[in-house]
């Protein structure tokens, strides 16, 4: 079936299978890859990207579900020249990454939270991120990350 | 996981969602949010051969006071309920448990009434239902019925709907005020309970429901006549266990579930005042 889609601002159409999962989609239709496979089973948030706005986890949701909206990847958080987002830069800051895996999830979790919560505390990011699995066991700095992006007053805007 | 391949159709209209069962019937699976069936599809769990894709009927999306009742949409997001300024003044207890579903991304997607025509025993939000006295509307060909919620659990996510009726509204008594207590054993934060209880207290009296203590959500009788008899908290929870019949699984056997529910049940009770 034919689907198209808004994804980091552009249009996508593709012919895809009603039953490719919007993971999919993005990562072989569309070609970006940021969006990593975790788990596959709803648990991880290795595969969290913005729905409107909103974060999901985008192996559990069919990219038919979503034609016509507004999806945003990893790959949308940086501007033009590659300049990274607030989110991004916290984490490079803040040492937020080990492995990696987690983190494209983790990032747009944390942009998901911040604009539902633009002054959250430590424990409103440990409870927002209870969605998100870290197999590095590093958490710490993830959560002094999002606690730094939330005082860039770009993200209080 | 790739689920096992149908055919997609999305009705953007109550009518033509209804219009779609008629026209596939017992082929046909309702999507809402799709975060109870699709994880069952990736399992090849379940195979329909259509999926009506209901999620984009946004005249079923709402919380309001209506007549005595919070009514909720069936499609109503748990985030969106969570956050209900209606829900959390006049249903307080079915906001915070909305709020405690899965993760922040699965209440983001999720739906109320997929989460109860699912009839998955450990879902949180059927115990609310049930112990709140709710009412549950659904509409068929044939027009609109409504269902009390201790008739809508049939058996193993079963529920009363006939294949060609879809849940389009949520319907709980007007509780502002009312004492509450929601306690849920999980592993890991994100993860269904291993055993819940939610009990609230109204002017009506005290509900209390069970999760994950049978083959479907449960309400406690047992429990709610002994406090309308006057027992403590501590002596309603010992009959918490009673007419439940829980799985035993790698996270607890029958009598470990049933020593959790009344210790669940105890402090739910407590926390509602009783």
């Amino acid at each position: 079936m034919q689907i198209a889609m808004t994804v980091n601002g552009n249009t996508q159409s593709h012919d895809v299978e009603a039953r490719t999962l919007l993971v999919y989609y993005l990562r072989d239709a569309v070609g970006l890859t940021g969006t990593n496979v975790g788990c596959d089973t709803t648990s991880c948030g290795a595969c969290t990207v913005l729905l409107n706005g909103q974060s999901v986890k985008s192996c559990t949701v069919l990219a038919a579900q979503v034609a016509g909206e507004q999806v945003m990847t990893i790959e949308g958080l940086a501007d033009a020249n590659g300049t990274m987002g607030p989110v991004q830069q916290s984490f490079q800051d803040c040492h937020g990454l080990q492995c990696g895996y987690c983190t494209p999830g983790m990032v747009m979790a944390i942009t998901s939270l911040l604009v539902e919560n633009s002054d959250p505390t430590e424990e409103d990011i440990r409870i927002g991120l209870e969605g998100n699995l870290c197999r590095c066991t590093g958490y710490h700095n993830i959560v002094e990350s999002a606690l730094a992006a939330s005082r860039i007053p770009e993200m209080r805007s | 996981m790739i689920p096992a391949p149908f055919d997609y159709l999305r009705a953007d209209s109550l009518e033509e969602a209804i219009g779609l069962l008629v026209e596939h019937g017992d082929d046909a699976k309702l999507l809402a949010g799709g975060h109870s069936l699709l994880p069952l599809m990736k399992l090849r769990l379940a195979q329909p051969a259509v999926l009506i894709d209901i999620g984009h009927i946004d005249e079923l999306s709402y919380v309001r006071d209506d007549d005595g009742d919070v009514a909720i949409g069936a499609l109503t997001r748990h985030h969106d309920i969570a956050t209900s300024a209606v829900a959390r003044i006049s249903a307080p207890v079915l906001a915070h448990v909305a709020g405690q579903i899965g993760d922040p991304q699965v209440r983001h997607r999720g739906t109320i009434g997929g989460s109860i025509a699912h009839g998955d025993p450990a879902s949180d939000l059927p115990a609310v239902a049930l112990a709140m006295g709710g009412t549950l509307v659904v509409q068929g060909p044939n027009g609109r019925r409504e269902i009390d919620a201790n008739d809508f659990f049939l058996s193993f996510f079963e529920v009363a709907l006939a294949p060609d009726e879809l849940l389009i509204e949520i319907r709980v008594p007007h509780a502002p005020n009312s004492q509450w207590g929601f306690e849920k054993l999980t592993k890991r934060a994100q993860d269904w309970a291993i055993v819940g209880a939610v009990a609230v207290r109204t002017a009506a009296g005290v509900g209390v429901g069970l999760v994950n203590m049978g083959p479907v959500p449960l309400r406690s009788n047992a429990v709610e006549s002994a406090v309308a008899a006057g027992a403590t908290a501590a002596q309603a929870a010992e009959l918490a266990a009673e007419g439940t019949e829980p799985s035993a699984d790698f996270n607890g056997s029958v009598a470990y579930r049933q020593h959790v529910a009344r210790v669940l049940v105890r402090r739910a009770l407590e926390k509602a005042g009783v």
